[in-house]
């Protein structure tokens, strides 16, 4: 029975942030459908950016943990929303009526070169974030210690989705949004500025994005700049898997697969950890292509 | 505010689809365009609305030259389309697709007095206001797309096809509101396949074949006209 709990409160907590950058993939795919290749190495900016805010500025130090904790979150994920907007102009928005074709190979692209990028002013070799910064309290949860930590990163990425949600579904904005993903012709014919609404998407995923790479740092201590790469499939899979350009359908996907991980890795096999994110994808887009939670069919990329 | 086209000329990709439209519509008219499938309608009022651009010639609306105006610009202007196959947002609500209508109107006040015009032109909306837009008859969603996009109090509106696909009576109630509408100050252009139903609510029409107009009169002349009725009217 610990185990278990063990398992499966860790799956959340990871799942939580599969959901955040899920949240990234889905969000642009709903409006543009294109899939951001490049959206996995804006979570890896993240967590590198986190990583010099908070040791050039040593504002643990200053403020205390939590507020330092929260500071830096705003600037990361200010910061990588300002990157994710700069993406969109260079990369992207010069091929809005380009073939589809032409867009994918320009997220392939601008993927190696953010990469390459994180890794020439960081080097290769895994980081390390500070360890005193959050306390590694471990509470008592029926007689079962499970870190803080977890528990933490469970609730501030739930508190981050159902602000999203809350932004997408009762504002005016967040309307437009929905528009835009249904039929941009008729949301232009409504007078909604469609170029800017795809400058929200394309902030407000990739600051979602970014503060799952913080959480990682924060969470594992070591960074990589590969780490978008495995996290970013991972969180593709879970778009995927709740139905990607659904909303609720990233967040669901992410929660789910991050607990099938955990327990598979537990009780199947560790080594077959990483295989198991695989396996539901080739399996969704076998069994059931729109996902979980999808209307549309996933059209091919 | 009038609405002058001027030798528009219309492409996609390589082919061209209108070859020097000249259209004028005066304020408080109603005119109404006729023309055979693919004679470029739909294009025409895609153009005024900004969502195509014309590979040459002007559109001038109320004296501003709107043809390289982006699309919110333009409906901030004052011009509002209801689109052919109406393309309401299906998974969002009527009151949401009402909401969005309004988009570029901030005066809460003016919203307001929008909504309650609408729920009086069309009262089946009031009572459908929580429900999927998508879950409505074809004709309700035709009546969705025009009160959507009167919700932007337009000074023109552009109506591409609005009695597709509907039931004579309700074309009939369509057509009643059409004038109503104008009625209270608001210029239509009106597109229809029913060409009888349309030139006996319009003042003006215009008859477009390929791409170019072949004929511009008041409407009793056009359905007067013999050519017309052959081509547009079943033969009178
Ligand atoms: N997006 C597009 N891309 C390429 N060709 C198009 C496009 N839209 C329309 N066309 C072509 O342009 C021509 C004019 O089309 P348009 O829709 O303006 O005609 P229409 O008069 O509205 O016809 P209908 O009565 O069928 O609605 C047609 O030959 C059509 O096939
Ligand atoms: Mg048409």
């Amino acid at each position: 029975m610990e185990e278990f709990v063990q398992q499966l409160t860790n799956g959340l907590a990871v799942g939580s942030i599969y959901a955040l950058i899920a949240l990234g993939y889905t969000m642009v795919y709903g409006v543009l459908k294109l899939i951001n290749f490049a959206h996995g190495d804006l979570f890896t900016l993240g967590a590198y950016l986190g990583l010099t805010l908070l040791t050039s500025f040593s504002l643990q130090d200053k403020m205390g943990p939590l507020a330092a904790v929260g500071l830096l979150a705003i600037m990361v994920m200010g910061l990588v929303a300002l990157i994710g907007a700069l993406l969109d102009r260079v990369a992207y928005k010069p091929l809005r009526d380009s073939p589809r074709l032409s867009a994918v190979v320009s997220a392939l692209g601008a993927s190696i070169f953010l990469q390459n990028t994180v890794m020439l002013i960081y080097g290769a070799r895994f980081r390390v974030y500070p360890q005193d910064i959050l306390p590694r309290t471990v509470i008592d949860f029926f007689g079962m210690p499970i870190p803080l930590m977890r528990i933490l990163i469970l609730l501030v990425s739930l508190a981050m989705m159902v602000a999203l949600y809350t932004f997408i579904q009762k504002t005016r904005i967040g309307t437009a949004i929905r528009a835009a993903a249904i039929d941009q012709g008729a949301a232009r014919l409504m007078g909604i500025n469609v170029d800017r609404v795809i400058l929200i998407v394309f902030m407000v995923g990739p600051a979602l994005g970014g503060a799952a790479g913080l959480m990682v740092g924060l969470y594992y201590g070591q960074i990589n700049f590969t780490m978008g790469w495995v996290y970013g499939l991972k969180a593709f899979t879970a778009a995927i898997l709740g139905g990607i350009g659904n909303i609720p359908g990233a967040m669901l996907g992410g929660l789910l697969l991050g607990v099938m991980e955990a327990l598979g890795a537990a009780y199947i096999s560790i080594a077959w950890k990483d295989a198991i994110a695989f396996m539901v994808l080739i399996l969704i887009l076998i069994v059931r292509p729109k996902g979980i939670l999808g209307e549309r069919v996933a059209e091919k990329i | 505010m009038r609405l002058e086209i001027k030798d528009l000329h219309v492409k996609y990709g390589n082919v061209g689809v209108l070859h020097g439209v000249n259209l004028t519509v005066e304020e408080g008219e109603i005119v109404t365009i006729l023309g055979a499938n693919g004679a470029g309608k739909s294009t025409t009022l895609m153009s005024i609305s900004g969502l195509v651009k014309p590979s040459s010639g002007k559109i001038i609306f109320g004296g501003e030259d709107i043809t390289k105006l982006k699309s919110h610009k333009i409906v901030e202007r004052g011009v509002a389309q209801s689109p052919e196959g109406r393309r309401v947002f299906g998974t969002l609500t009527v009151d949401e697709n009402l909401l969005l209508g309004g988009f570029t109107n901030f005066d809460a006040n003016h919203k307001a007095k929008t909504r309650e015009w609408i729920y009086h032109l069309f009262p089946i909306l009031k009572e459908r206001a929580t429900q999927l837009a998508g879950t409505l008859s074809g004709g309700e969603q035709q009546m969705l797309a025009i009160a959507r996009a009167l919700m932007a109090r337009p000074k023109i509106l552009l109506l591409d096809e609005p009695s597709l696909g509907l039931a004579p009576i309700l074309v009939k109630t369509i057509f009643e509101t059409i004038r109503e509408i104008n009625e209270t100050g608001v210029t239509v252009v009106l597109v229809e396949q029913n060409a009888r139903a349309a030139l006996k609510l319009a003042h003006r029409g215009y008859v477009l074949e390929v791409g170019k107009i072949v004929l511009e009169d008041s409407a009793e002349t056009l359905l007067a006209n013999p050519k017309v009725q052959n081509a547009y009217l079943g033969g009178g």
